[in-house]
């Protein structure tokens, strides 16, 4: 499967180019932008784990790419997005935010069902990445190192 | 004795109902009315009466004023100017002091402002074009339960317009078939899918069945795309306890949403406003039934008015015109309700219909919807004229997709994305935007067989409820 989080998981994966001009929208509106990753990619996990801090002060777009790079080398089997933050008064929150990493297989969810009274269902999504303790939850297909990001 | 107190009939404008010196204080509400008097009202005399009939006055002169700080309770007509292009209208502003409305109450806001004086006979017609509500009195409100930016943080859905549809056949479907469509069309790429405002509990499908086979769909549907999804579960029902046993329903089902109608009425939306808020439950309104007294322009309600009401009221999601699509919606009206429901603070803006200028004091922000004869051929259209917070609901344009519903909200999510990616890239996206989405059908079929389905389709019909400044309507 492919998860379909963040705002271009129907496009194909984008290039450094196509990730650099994100950034460049996103910079050119006074968003800093920040990277996280994930080995657990369940809809409710929010908070994925930070690359270092939001990147206030970097007007670059090549900068924060290379943050992304660096981000993708040392997690080549995670998931991997931006953020672009906008702080200004009545939004002060996250105002784009897009993967530039996924592993090369995505095991996906399964739905798990608690039959109840009067038909009714308990329902909850269950990662099968999660069944695997956090850093071995993406094995690397063939045993090389790869990151996914070459699929199309 | 003055003749002020004189038993009998006088003019209302000489009642102290017209004060054009008047100077509106920073807590007045003012009411923007375009009135049609009757032949030989003069209307200075209009505008004074429609302030009388909505504040203190009665026909005849009543001694208990006396009894009352009557000025201070008085609304005061302070202008009245002629429409544009328009003979036999004006339009009348009226200050009304604070102390006339019970806080947060919209019935009582209501009932003041538009309660009696819509069937004055002096009057051949009217309308309330729109209403500045004062910080003081916006703050006795609480608001949305959400608002937008708490919205999207829930949704994990940051960047792009949210993508819905309504469950088409609108009536006939059994529970089970109704969700399948909702199953198809959150797993091929929707954020929402919505009941429509007449699917509450009938023969065909009762509320109870709905609701447990859409929660199924919804939920198989996260499963199946990691993302968070949700369907509207429309809760109208005959009375408050029907609606609350519904949503409670709802909630404990693990839905993110419900949705109720416009025509419940002000006092039940605020109810379910609380009980969302207290439910941690999204609330979604269908404006049913507006158009019979926000469309025509000469009388009733501007829809820019039923805006702001509902924002006050606290709604998180509203129906506020798609511009290109199949219903009522001129271009600069529908951008002056979108300002209404999205933006912090704004400046009157005539081109758009905004008489006032308005400070919503940091209330939260209701999501405008945009349901109604729409598809994917548009999207950069849609772009351009609703903005990025905004749902956008593709019924016919979801369901009717030759290759199924799954495939029909695939295009509608390929196009989307595909348009906010050029945009990010400083495409001109709007002259441009039929070569973007054919650029993106060429790697996706479903797109490609949307385009060639309903590219051309159009609904170019003259808008009726224009803004006055400008000078001609102007279809998308």
């Amino acid at each position: 499967m492919r998860i379909t989080q963040g705002t271009f998981s129907f496009l194909p994966d984008l290039t450094d180019d196509e990730i650099t001009a994100q950034i460049g929208y996103a910079l050119g509106h006074g968003w800093p932008c920040a990277v996280e990753f994930t080995d657990d990619p369940h809809p409710r996990n929010t908070y994925w784990e930070m690359w270092g801090m939001p990147m206030f002060d970097l007007a670059d777009p090549a900068g924060v790419l290379a943050e992304v790079n660096a981000c993708r080398e040392a997690h080549p089997e995670h998931y991997v997005r931006v953020n672009a933050y906008d702080a200004s008064l009545g939004r002060q929150t996250v105002a784009l935010s897009f993967l530039v990493q996924r592993p090369t297989a995505e095991p996906g969810f399964r739905l798990d069902r608690a039959e109840g009274a009067d038909r009714r269902i308990g329902y909850t999504v269950h990662s099968y990445a999660t069944e695997r303790p956090s850093g071995t939850r993406y094995p690397v297909p063939g045993g090389h190192q790869g990151n996914g990001r070459a699929a199309h | 004795m003055s003749d002020r107190w004189s038993a009998g009939v006088i003019p209302y404008a000489e009642m102290g109902y017209w004060q054009p010196d008047y100077q509106p204080k920073d807590t007045d509400l003012l009411c923007a009315f375009r009135v049609t008097p009757q032949d030989g009202v003069p209307p200075e005399e209009a505008g004074a009466a429609v302030a009388g009939e909505s504040s203190t006055a009665t026909w005849t002169v009543v001694w208990t004023d006396r009894l009352t700080t009557y000025e201070h309770y008085q609304a005061k007509c302070y202008a009245v100017e002629p429409v544009p292009n328009v003979p036999g209208q004006w339009i009348a502003y009226i200050a009304y002091d604070l102390d006339l409305f019970e806080e947060g109450s919209i019935a009582n806001l209501t009932s003041s402002i538009i309660g009696n004086v819509f069937g004055f006979k002096p009057l051949a017609a009217l309308r309330l074009e729109d209403m500045r509500i004062p910080p003081h009195y916006v703050k006795t409100f609480p608001g949305p339960p959400h608002g937008i930016v708490t919205e999207r943080e829930y949704l994990d859905k940051f960047g792009r317009p949210l993508l819905g549809a309504t469950t088409k056949p609108k009536l006939g479907l059994s529970a089970r078939n109704y969700g399948r469509v909702v199953y198809e069309a959150l797993r091929g790429g929707l954020d929402f899918t919505k009941d429509d405002e007449n699917i509450n509990s009938q023969p065909f499908m009762r509320w109870r069945d709905r609701y447990l086979s859409c929660m199924e769909a919804v939920n198989r549907a996260q499963a199946e795309t990691g993302e968070i999804k949700g369907h509207y579960l429309n809760v109208t029902a005959a009375t408050m306890e029907d609606m609350y046993e519904r949503a409670e329903f709802a909630r404990e089902l693990g839905s993110v949403i419900v949705m109720v109608d416009l025509t419940v009425g002000y006092t039940a939306i605020q109810s379910l406003s609380r009980w969302a808020r207290r439910n941690g439950v999204i609330l979604h309104l269908h404006r049913a039934g507006h158009g019979t007294y926000t469309r025509q322009k000469n009388h009733g309600v501007s829809f820019r008015v039923i805006a702001k009401w509902m924002r006050l009221a606290g709604v998180d999601h509203i129906h506020a015109g798609t511009v290109v699509g199949k219903l009522e919606g001129d271009p600069n009206s529908v951008a002056g309700f979108y300002d209404v429901l999205r933006k912090g603070r704004y400046r009157a803006d005539p081109a758009k219909g905004l008489y006032f200028d308005q400070d919503w004091v940091s209330m939260p922000a209701t999501m405008p919807v945009a349901s109604g004869g729409i598809h994917a051929g548009q999207m950069h259209q849609l772009l351009h004229h609703l903005g990025e917070d905004t749902v956008l609901q593709f019924g016919g344009g979801t369901i009717g997709h030759p290759m199924g519903i799954a495939a029909g909200a695939e295009a509608n999510r390929v196009a989307v994305e595909a348009m906010i990616k050029a945009r990010n890239e400083g495409a001109d996206y709007l002259t441009e935007g039929p070569e973007i989405l054919r650029a993106a059908a060429r790697r996706n079929r479903p797109l490609e067989t949307a385009l060639a389905t309903w590219g051309d389709v159009t609904f170019d019909y003259a808008s009726t409820d224009t803004p006055d400044v400008v000078a001609t309507p102007t279809p998308a």
